[in-house]
């Protein structure tokens, strides 16, 4: 990228760059076709950085791309050996602590956590999977959340609210009880393309639109068609 | 001093079994059980899912015919959704589906003949081991290896363009289908080069129908003879009497061709159908109520199908379906080695079906679904590769699966297996002190003959009691575990 007033210099994974001033590395990553894989960050909602996904390293210490704005002259690894162990690991602890299978889940081919293991070729996650026994909540009429496969981005969170901004997901209890609840009382009345919406912007399966299920044919499914990554890494 | 024979594996079928011959001190055969040794657990893995996700989920139970019970969930929630009693789909719905299931029914059948069993008719129940296997098909005729291994590749191809993937796809949902057949993918199947077309399956099915003639031709008494047993027989057949793989009505005739269940609504299944526990199997007994448990086992799948249906509608396969019949005389055919040529009847029968349904433009249409009045209940039936397959769900107010009940082929035929296992054991068995090689091969040749899968057929999960009984060389039981 040319080099213009509002363009500061970095250097990612030794190439050198001209990006954005102010834009996270991520964007500025995006903006030269460099893919930093990641999970919770939202493209128009504020990063929260809670899934580490997009972890790289500046001056020797990791930190979140997602919340880390560029400066001049900074140096950041990111396609090495060590970072996508991380985030291969990363990946390997989601999938043991909840309940993820696949071969059944709606979501399977539109699923970033899916994708994003076949990308750092997760065969089998390396801990030991912990079988948490959680809820299928389906009392709302438009939508099923199921606890078993929310891996607490909070995506939901931040961007699927009302005309009033009210929240209609949220946080219930702490640590490895948490869950993310629809509320009962605006749950009822979700308009349908909201329902809809809030299916497709979490990242797996853990809301469902209600009977809908595998009406889009295997093959023509998101990451079917290209492997996660590769819409920014062909974009240069 | 009485022995105990037991026979584990069990080879060349799907899954795992195990049979045991107790035998008293005269060496007669006083005992034999074909256990099933492997536990499922579908039944209650769905309770508490989506309704929608059972057609993906339950098709898990097998990697051999996932089709079959893709295809039995979905026609259950066809009625569960309000798309009818499984006459209700769209054309290209309904026709879609048939086209994936006379796919899979294909490439099954395929698997079983010229994978599984030829390498009995080819070298015999005592020949050599090591090439009693399609290693050994493949070394002295690789033809017929070929053949078999291109058949299977057709049958699965269809699958592939019905249902996404060639193993646990995705094409049928509650109301219909998700996809149709575009024109290049029809073209893939009708036009696609040699020998992966329609047309040569059709050939080639003559020519396995041929082989299997000509083998009863020279084996005349070894064929009719072996496992031979009256039985009633059940199976799904079209509305006009004809035989019908995706939908129809239950009937049932005995082993002298009179009808003991005529034509009946399969919705209602439970009426007509009762299954019983025993201790030392996984796999359940079931049998028609009206006759009890001592008469009113039956048979299914191929053989069963060609008693009960009236005639083929498709033009080779009711030629030789005609042949079929007048052996018999119009009766029953009760040979349990006479499974391999209602089998290959059948493959015949599917290859035509699947190059007609492929000329018919009904399958480029795009109205995949119809939905209705929603139910809290739906039974779905085909007949599978195997035999009669039934799958009933119930929903609750939320969506959620709260029952589920299935019936698989395999199951169905526990009995007859049973029986076909002791009717070779005494034949080949009885007054012989030393019991070899050929011998206990006679036995899983008359299970074989069933195409049993023992993994689809033990799905269950919390009503059975489990027996273990540990017996010494002599008989004397050494340990004894219950649980129930
Ligand atoms: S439900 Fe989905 S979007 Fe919401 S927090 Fe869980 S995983 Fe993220």
């Amino acid at each position: 990228m040319e080099k213009t007033n509002n363009k500061i210099r970095i250097t990612i994974d030794g190439k050198r760059t001209y990006v954005t001033k102010g834009s996270t590395i991520v964007e500025a990553a995006k903006e030269n076709g460099i893919y930093i894989p990641t999970l919770c960050h939202f493209e128009g909602a504020d990063p929260k950085a809670c899934c580490r996904m997009c972890t790289v390293k500046i001056n020797n210490r990791m930190m979140t791309s997602c919340t880390t704005p560029v400066t001049e002259g900074m140096e950041i690894e990111n396609d090495t050996e060590e970072l996508n162990e991380v985030r291969k690991s990363i990946i390997e602890l989601l999938f043991v602590s909840g309940n993820h299978f696949c071969p059944a889940c709606e979501k399977s081919g539109n699923c970033e956590l899916q994708a994003l293991a076949y990308r750092y070729k997760m065969l089998v996650p390396r801990f030991p999977y912990s079988f948490p026994r959680k809820e299928v909540d389906a009392s709302s009429p438009k939508i099923i959340k199921e606890q078993n496969r929310c891996i607490a981005c909070k995506r939901c969170i931040k961007t699927i609210r009302d005309e009033h901004g009210k929240h209609y997901f949220a946080y219930k209890n702490r640590g490895q009880h948490l869950e993310v609840i629809l509320d009962p009382v605006l749950g009822d009345t979700m308009p349908d393309d909201l329902a809809k919406k809030a299916m497709e912007n979490c990242p797996v399966g853990s809301i469902l639109y209600k009977e809908k299920g595998f009406d889009q044919p295997i093959g023509t499914r998101k990451y079917d068609k290209q492997p996660i990554g590769s819409e920014i890494e062909n974009n240069v | 001093m009485s022995k105990k024979i037991t026979i584990e594996p069990v080879t060349r079928v799907e899954g795992h079994g195990k049979v045991t011959i107790q035998m008293d001190d005269n060496h007669q055969v006083i005992d034999s059980r074909l256990h099933i040794v492997e536990f499922r657990g579908f039944e209650r893995f769905v309770q508490g899912r989506p309704y929608w996700e059972a057609p993906v989920l339950v098709q898990r139970l097998c990697g051999i015919c996932p089709v079959s019970h893709h295809i039995a969930a979905a026609k259950a929630l066809d009625v569960i959704v309000g798309a009818g009693d499984g006459d209700g789909l769209t054309a290209v719905g309904e026709k879609m589906r048939r086209l994936m299931h006379y796919g899979q029914f294909f490439q099954s059948h395929v698997l079983h003949f010229f994978h599984l069993s030829s390498p009995d008719f080819l070298f015999g129940i005592d020949g050599d081991p090591a090439m009693r296997n399609i290693v050994g098909v493949a070394q002295v005729h690789k033809e017929l290896a070929v053949q078999g291994v291109m058949m299977r590749k057709f049958g699965q191809e269809v699958i592939r363009l019905t249902a996404g993937k060639k193993i646990h796809g995705t094409g049928a949902i509650p109301g219909g289908i998700n996809k149709n057949l575009s024109i290049a993918e029809r073209d893939e199947l009708l036009k696609g080069p040699d020998p992966l077309n329609a047309d040569k399956m059709i050939e080639w099915s003559l020519s396995a129908l041929e082989f299997f003639k000509n083998y009863h031709k020279q084996n005349h008494a070894k064929v009719d003879d072996f496992a031979s047993f009256p039985s009633n027989h059940l199976s799904m057949v079209r509305k006009d009497g004809a035989l019908d793989i995706y939908h129809g009505v239950l009937r049932a005739v005995d082993s002298e061709g009179n009808r003991i269940l005529d034509d009946v609504d399969y919705h209602e299944y439970y009426n007509y159908i009762e299954e019983e526990v025993k201790s030392w199997s996984y796999m359940k007994f079931p049998y028609l109520k009206h006759l009890g448990k001592e008469k009113g086992w039956y048979r299914v799948g191929p053989l069963a199908r060609l008693n009960t249906c009236d005639f083929i509608p498709s033009p080779l396969a009711q030629k030789e379906f005609e042949e079929y019949k007048a052996y018999t005389h119009g009766k029953p055919n009760n040979m349990s080695l006479h499974y391999h040529w209602a089998r290959l009847i059948e493959v015949l029968h599917a290859a035509e079906v699947i190059r007609d349904l492929l000329h018919d433009p009904d399958l480029q249409n795009e109205d995949l679904v119809v939905k209705g009045k929603k139910q809290k209940e739906g039974v779905g039936v085909i007949e599978a590769p195997r035999g009669t397959l039934f799958h009933h769900y119930k929903i609750d107010d939320n969506d959620l699966i709260t029952m589920a009940n299935l019936i698989v082929s395999t199951t169905n035929n526990n009995e007859p297996m049973n029986r076909a296992v002791e009717s070779t054991a005494r034949a080949f068995m009885n007054g012989q002190e030393t019991i070899t090689e050929p011998m206990m091969n006679a036995v899983e040749v008359a299970i074989r003959a069933y195409d049993p899968c023992l993994s689809c057929a033990t799905h269950a999960l919390g009503q059975m009691p489990l027996e273990m009984t540990i017996l010494g060389a002599s008989g004397r039981i050494l340990d004894h575990k219950m649980k129930d």
